[in-house]
């Protein structure tokens, strides 16, 4: 049994006159204490919302089916109420735009030890004490508590709220875009923590981000999403050097390398609505490698290699191993 | 024409698509119940006022009635202490309570939209200059001023008109500073800059057309404070005895003693309408207000919660 | 590198732009000394003809500042910028405006530099009225639809009636492109032309930008932190550190052969998407210093790991290493 098994999460808002949006369709996975685990994907592809979802941080007009599970216990199943004993105990988020999410009026140390107070776990001067830790265990000195988010630089930020996430020990740890604002040099030194504390907690680390190389060099695991759906899930390399899935092998394509002299590749169209249905394969307009069966028949995610799955009919045809 | 969603949730949330100029007014009618009550409160005074001369079942201002006389199937609302039918009055004092309204606030939005736009716009010594005297006019307490001003010059429409547009346009400007201090720094305005249009193509064609939404809430929100403003003038008998206005018809109905004649039919018909004139604003204008400002969306302290569905049926996964 | 008329298209040198420190009541009564944020610490580079160069560096090396100051959006406070021979730093803006068909800029947010109350048609129009290019509204049609056409919109018709908020982000950043191509000017400038936008249009846009200075005899001054985007793009690279260049070259030498020990650093903590690819980060300690506060001597060696005692003492100015065009700002180099 793994420690977070994903199955078939599937997302909807309601919108104004009566529609509806499908952001998250089917998404499915599972981690082990100190996987690190990539969720990538461009804009509108629902990485940030399958987070969210995870978290159970939905707004009022969504619905969710599928199941969460953390340690066999379905999380979800008692919708927010149930959601809400899990949340940050077991698993905890570092925000998209974190670092400017942090409340300005309160000290980092008063923030990092909130947590702490309403689960239960420290009160008073204990739990000042561990927000220090917590600190120190980020790379910022325990007397950083007393300091104010905006004496604090945007790297250090970021830090300070990796602190707050882990205040409750969580095994889990999703993180959207972490490192998405700031500078690469302070980038390296943020993903170097974020490996350090999966390596040295056994937080099972989900990093959701658009960019492939950060993944690269960060996740053993990763799966690409496209249009609500996982295009592609397995390890790194195979992704990188056997992709199975057009829509990996152009990403990968279409994003520079310093020192590589192929071509960069753009790709083409734009990603399908998603308040409507699609027949066929949501990729179909702008994959180079369509067949006839795309238009009509929608590639169910197969096992195309160990550990490797593909959404593709172009894949299974090529045949799995 | 399809919209690509960029975001989902902000999609569900409505942010997605910005108002449209000719459109606004419109959507803020469509999505607000208030917004229409308040609207049509106004737009049925307007019509009332314009139309009064020919509907008005009496003269405004020849007697008809016995004084005081109370409501009967005759006079509807009785009459005041001259004689004069009620509502015939009540018909004519709107329109002028009405234009003073409008023309006041027309040049208070004037002046507050021009100050406001010139500080923002070109900032330093100008904005300095501009918000020292904002701050000074912002301070002097409108009532006491109109008093000493209707008492130096003389009761008359005309510099209650004045008086009031003078001291009303201090906040618009303010309002409209800020927005357009902060409408500057995007990048469609610094690229008009970087084209080399000069300052008056830039405000007209980038800030104006920002602006205008801002400016006719306030607009609105401004005229319920004038009629306010003018009934209260009017009360204290600084306007002009010999125009019927809704305020001086308030401040007659006092002087000769309408209360201790128990009749409450000079004044609670005359106080209900200003009250609903001003209500039909508020209504109007904080809904123009809210529609601007989509992050008063409350959505986290709604009690509605996330829901689960039943298993969605698709076939079981490769998991 | 000169033009074809002998005058490089574009020339700067030592250029300074400070900002100051707005002081309180009681520092101004104390008679603190005024501090000044040193954005831009002279710069000096020169730009030709259908060259791209690449200004890198992190947020708050003052690469935005350049840029700017060299648009005119800021006075310089020191040091000369000159357009086609003229120079026109600090130039008031009366005197400027005619300039500015000469030069234009992109802007970084695609989703914010589009006014939205605009169709597409009046944003890449609006230039030639500003200008008063282009007779008759027909004639201005024609070039607007060329200008689009140019900026890979096609048919460029469909998207004349348009709203920004109807096009996606790659599309919003063509009309940007397409509306400072109307005015037909030498030099390009474009501040993170691609960060807002997702990978797999990023491509398009950058190819774009190459097409142009090539085909157009254009001069691209591209603004990125980027260094994959710059190495692969550009022909040059300048890397800013603290508001001055610290190293300076073509941008294949630059990047297989970095001289600064900064370049190298920055270069080594770039991820590459190879997964077995497992680089050595050198991550460098703390981070950039505040430019209110440049140290003395070579402003980096606080941070440098192989910094000696005079790195502390010395300021170096950029010197040729390696080969012709190659310059690096390093005692050590």
């Amino acid at each position: 049994m793994s420690l977070l098994e994903v199955s078939d999460l599937h997302v909807w808002f309601d919108v104004p006159q009566g529609h509806e949006v499908h952001p998250v369709q089917g998404v499915s996975f599972a981690l082990d204490p100190g996987d690190r685990f990539g969720l990538v994907g461009e804009s509108g592809c629902g990485k940030t919302t399958t987070i969210l979802a995870m978290m159970g941080l939905l707004p009022p007009n969504a619905s969710v089916s599928g199941e969460v599970r953390v340690d066999g216990q379905n999380i979800l199943a008692g919708g927010e109420d149930s959601a809400r004993g899990y949340r940050w105990k077991d698993i905890a988020m570092v925000f998209q735009g974190a670092m400017n999410a942090l409340n300005p009026v309160k000290t980092v140390g008063w923030q990092i030890a909130e947590p702490m107070a309403f689960h239960g776990i420290a009160q008073g001067a204990a739990a000042r004490r561990r927000a220090g830790e917590l600190l120190e265990m980020v790379g910022i000195p325990a007397a950083g508590a007393e300091r104010y988010p905006h004496e604090f630089s945007g790297g250090m930020r970021q830090r300070a709220s990796i602190a707050m996430a882990l205040a409750c020990q969580p095994r889990i740890l999703l993180a959207d875009e972490p490192t998405t604002a700031l500078d690469v040099m302070v980038q390296a030194q943020i993903l170097d923590l974020l490996t350090r504390l999966s390596h040295e907690l056994g937080l099972a680390l989900v990093l959701v981000t658009h960019d492939l190389p950060v993944v690269a060099q960060t996740c053993g695991r990763a799966a690409v999403m496209y249009a609500g759906e996982i295009a592609e899930c397995g390890p790194m390399e195979t992704l990188f050097h056997q992709p199975r899935h057009p829509y990996t092998r152009l990403l990968f394509a279409a994003t520079p390398d310093l020192y590589g002299a192929g071509e960069v590749v753009s790709i083409g169209g734009a990603p399908p609505r998603l308040d409507e249905p699609v027949t066929g394969c949501p990729f179909r307009p702008r994959c180079d490698v369509v067949l006839d069966r795309c238009a009509e028949e929608h590639p169910a995610l197969r096992l195309v290699g160990p550990g490797h799955e593909a959404a593709c009919h172009h894949a299974e045809r090529a045949g799995a191993s | 024409m399809t919209l690509p969603i960029q975001d989902p949730a902000l999609a569900a949330e409505g942010l997605g698509v910005p108002p449209r100029r000719h459109g606004f007014l419109r959507s803020v009618l469509r999505e607000r119940k208030a917004a229409v009550i308040g609207l049509a409160i106004i737009v049925f005074f307007i019509l009332l006022s314009v139309i009064a001369p020919y509907i008005s079942p009496y003269s405004a201002t020849a007697q008809t009635c016995p004084v005081y006389a109370p409501p009967s199937s005759r006079h509807w609302l009785g009459c005041d202490d001259g004689g004069i039918d009620m509502l015939s009055e009540l018909m004519q004092g709107g329109r002028i309570s009405l234009v003073v309204g409008f023309a006041a606030t027309f040049v208070a939005m004037v002046i507050g939209g021009g100050v406001g736009i010139l500080s923002g716009y070109f900032g330093r010594w100008i904005d300095t200059g501009l918000m020292r005297v904002t701050d000074y006019l912002l301070v002097i307490p409108d009532l006491v001023f109109a008093v000493v001003i209707a008492d130096l010059w003389g009761p008359s429409l005309f510099h209650v008109i004045i008086v009031i547009g003078i001291l009303e346009w201090t906040s618009t400007a303010r309002i409209i500073r800020a927005q357009v201090m902060s409408l500057k720094e995007r990048a469609y305005v610094k690229r008009a800059q970087a084209i080399g249009s000069s300052p008056a193509r830039v405000i007209t064609r980038h800030i104006l057309p920002q602006v205008g939404p801002l400016l006719m809430a306030n607009t609105v929100l401004t005229i319920a404070l004038v009629i306010y403003l003018e009934t209260a003038l009017a009360f204290l008998g600084l306007e002009d005895p010999t125009v019927t206005t809704w305020g001086t018809i308030l401040e007659h109905a006092f002087e000769r003693t309408a209360i201790s004649s128990g009749a409450w039919w000079a004044i609670v018909p005359d106080g209900f309408v200003i009250a609903i004139v001003i209500v039909g604003c508020f209504l109007l204008g904080q809904a123009i207000e809210d529609a601007l400002n989509p992050r008063l969306k409350v959505a986290h302290l709604s009690v509605r919660r996330w829901r689960i569905r039943p298993l969605a049926g698709r076939g079981p996964g490769a998991i | 590198m000169t033009g074809s008329h002998g005058v490089p298209l574009l020339e700067v040198e030592n250029l300074t732009t400070r900002y100051p420190v707005r002081r309180g009541l009681t520092d101004r009564a104390t008679r603190q000394p005024r501090l000044w944020v040193r954005a831009v610490d002279g710069v000096s580079f020169t730009l030709a003809r259908g060259e791209m160069l690449a200004l890198v560096g992190e947020s708050g090396c003052g690469k935005t500042t350049t840029a700017q100051t060299i648009l005119g959006m800021v006075a310089p406070a020191s040091g000369t910028v000159r357009l086609n021979g003229t120079d026109i730093a600090g130039l008031p803006e009366r005197q400027m405006r005619p300039l500015r068909r000469q030069l234009q800029m992109i802007y970084q947010d695609p989703y914010e530099s589009l006014d939205p109350r605009f169709r597409v048609e009046t944003t890449v129009g609006e230039p030639m009225l500003v200008h008063g290019i282009g007779g008759s509204q027909a004639e201005r049609r024609e070039l607007i639809v060329a200008a689009l056409e140019r900026a890979g919109l096609s048919p460029a018709e469909a998207f004349l009636a348009r709203y920004p908020h109807e096009l996606s982000g790659g599309q919003r950043q063509r009309v940007a492109i397409a509306a400072s191509l109307v005015l037909g000017p030498d030099l390009l400038l474009a501040d993170e032309p691609v960060s807002m936008l997702d990978v797999s249009v990023r491509a398009g846009v950058l190819t774009l930008l190459d097409r142009l200075r090539r085909d157009g005899r254009m001069g691209i001054l591209m603004i990125t932190h980027d260094l994959s985007t710059a190495a692969h793009f550009a022909d040059r690279i300048a890397v800013m550190y603290l508001g001055r260049i610290v190293e300076h070259g073509p941008a294949r030498q630059v990047v297989r052969h970095p001289q600064h020990p900064y370049t190298k650093a920055l270069l080594s903590v770039v991820p590459a998407r190879d997964p077995r690819v497992r680089s050595a980060p050198q991550l460098l300690t703390g981070e950039t210093p505040n430019p209110v506060d440049v140290p003395t001597g070579c402003r980096f060696h606080p941070r440098c790991p192989i910094a000696v005692e005079r790195c502390s003492a010395l300021d170096p100015a950029l010197r040729v290493v390696s080969s012709a065009s190659h310059e690096v700002a390093c005692l050590l180099a």
